[in-house]
């Protein structure tokens, strides 16, 4: 079966997919504030560079991300392995249900919730609450790429560490753990990632002290052009692609 | 094993119990209350906010969200699918292919929203590109408007499209397409009768992954739609800010979680497929 075209047709959609980041990123080095190029010039990311609002929500971005993807990633690992020995098909089904609920449903009850609580006790919204907002929605993705490598995975070498007289957690630890590195790392990753990004949620617990980088990038980009935001993206851009090709190299070897 | 699988499980019971579980039920209660004068709430309790969402003027919203999601969806589909059998038909390049289809994922949604607001707002680039060349005088008004939040759509979920429809083409024998040129099909008969319906479990994959998202987008319909084109996300999060009606808002939400619920148990149901 040849059909022609197609070749054509993949460089349109890989132009179509590509191209609008990469004319972003192009125009972080335009010297001009307009969308006209008027030469080089790294003026856009010594302003992103001196902003500190920019690298204070970068900070609490990145604390953030780390500690909600450490939390996410021992939860959902646990929860994979206890899945993978027995099915609980109330838990699958909230999971399923956590990953479909959109994000600014699950934002605004979060709020709800937290306004509750705290109205019992005088706590108030910030940092502690946008990390536990960050572990439910992470939660679910870890479940699934942990879960699916478990599947792939031969429990005999488990089973013969039953036999030979390990205990449960023995053989959980010394087993079948060290063999999940490679998936824990990839659900890690991706956790990582939809946490450093996200700002639907972010934006609805967040306190005065927790403002995160999409948040201030989503606050300049309302408010129009604005060349700084193109060089922070270019940096974003070009930090989470290193991050993903350093952990494939990891992955290979 | 039980003990041990309790205490494994207890994190994730804890966590989605306590913040998605109790949450949602908080909501639930909230859309029977009534609302106050100063955005709080309280008793009598009523089925008012239910009856307001089927209110005309929000069944409206309603419809254009899932128009603009069935629309976005199904160009996903037609723009992915041909992209998705070119990656399965690769050869060695195959993994490389792939991964330029997941790259964009790993880049910011909201930083790839904004490039599409760089590039079509009135100084954006292709204005100033098509004045500039004299093929226009005034600029063109691309974004905030229906059509920018759908192509917003279409690119941000894109990828989530052609990955499942990778997979399916993926398994399918070549056996097959070599038996079905044999008996003399021509290539886009093979395509047709052979290919599309092998791959009828990648579609459906790619519609469900698509769809969802897509209806209950926020970010795409705010930053290109400009407040202009209101969608559901957009109608739910005014009821929370400005509008301060929480009670109306709860009942929205729910509506649309279970528009969702709905729509995943009838796909699960038909044919099995589950996301976990």
């Amino acid at each position: 079966m040849k059909i022609r075209g197609l070749g054509f047709y993949a460089v349109l959609a890989y132009f179509f997919l590509h191209a609008p980041i990469a004319v972003l990123l192009a125009f972080s080095f335009n010297s001009g504030r307009f969308t006209v190029w008027e030469g080089v010039s790294f003026r856009w990311y010594e302003a992103a560079l001196r902003n500190s609002q920019l690298l204070e929500a970068t900070l609490n971005s990145l604390i953030i991300a780390v500690a909600a993807t450490a939390l996410a990633a021992t939860a959902g690992t646990l929860c994979a392995y206890a899945l993978w020995k027995r099915e609980a098909r109330w838990l699958t089904s909230a999971l399923t249900l956590s990953l479909v609920t959109p994000e600014i449903v699950m934002g605004i009850s979060l709020l709800a919730f937290f306004q509750w609580v705290f109205r019992s006790f005088s706590v108030h919204l910030g940092m502690h609450t946008v990390v536990l907002a960050h572990v439910t929605f992470c939660l679910a993705y870890v479940v699934i790429v942990v879960l699916a490598r478990l599947r792939t995975m031969d429990n005999s070498l488990e089973e013969a560490a039953l036999d030979l007289g390990a205990g449960e957690w023995q053989a959980f630890y010394r087993v079948t753990l060290p063999a999940l590195g490679p998936g824990i790392a990839a659900a890690a990753l991706l956790a990582f990632t939809i946490s450093f990004d996200d700002y639907v949620i972010t934006s609805m617990v967040a306190g005065v002290d927790s403002e995160t980088l999409p948040m201030v990038l989503y606050a300049i980009a309302r408010r129009g052009a604005n060349p700084v935001v193109n060089a922070i993206s270019a940096m974003i851009v070009v930090a989470l692609g290193l991050l993903v090709l350093v952990s494939e190299r990891f992955r290979e070897s | 094993m039980t003990r041990l699988r309790r205490l494994f499980l207890a994190p994730s019971v804890t966590l989605t119990v306590l913040l998605f579980l109790t949450p949602l039920g908080i909501l639930l209660v909230y859309t029977f209350l009534t609302r106050g004068a100063y955005g709080g709430m309280g008793a009598p309790w009523t089925l008012e906010n239910w009856v307001r969402v089927a209110d005309p003027l929000y069944l409206g919203i309603l419809v254009r969200s899932v128009l603009a999601a069935a629309v976005s969806t199904l160009l996903c589909l037609v723009l992915g699918f041909p992209l998705a059998l070119f990656i399965s038909r690769a050869g060695r390049r195959k993994n490389l292919y792939l991964f330029l289809v997941v790259l964009p994922f790993w880049t910011s949604f909201l930083i790839r929203t904004y490039a599409w607001m760089f590039l079509l707002r009135d100084t954006g680039l292709i204005n100033t590109l098509l004045i500039s060349a004299g093929i226009v005088r005034e600029p063109l008004p691309l974004l905030y408007n229906y059509g920018a939040v759908v192509l917003g759509l279409v690119y941000g979920y894109l990828p989530f499209m052609v990955l499942p429809l990778y997979a399916a083409l993926e398994r399918i024998d070549s056996n097959l397409l070599e038996a079905s040129s044999d008996l003399g099909a021509h290539p886009w008969q093979t395509l047709k009768r052979v290919v599309l319906p092998l791959s009828a479990p990648g579609v459906r994959a790619g519609l469900i992954l698509v769809f969802i998202p897509c209806l209950g987008a926020y970010l795409t319909p705010d930053l290109l739609g400009g407040g202009k084109t209101i969608l559901i996300g957009t109608l739910i999060q005014n009821q929370f800010s400005t509008a301060r009606d929480w009670p109306f808002g709860s009942a929205v939400s729910l509506a649309l979680m279970a528009a969702v619920m709905v729509l995943l148990m009838v796909l699960a149901r038909r044919h099995g497929d589950s996301l976990l």
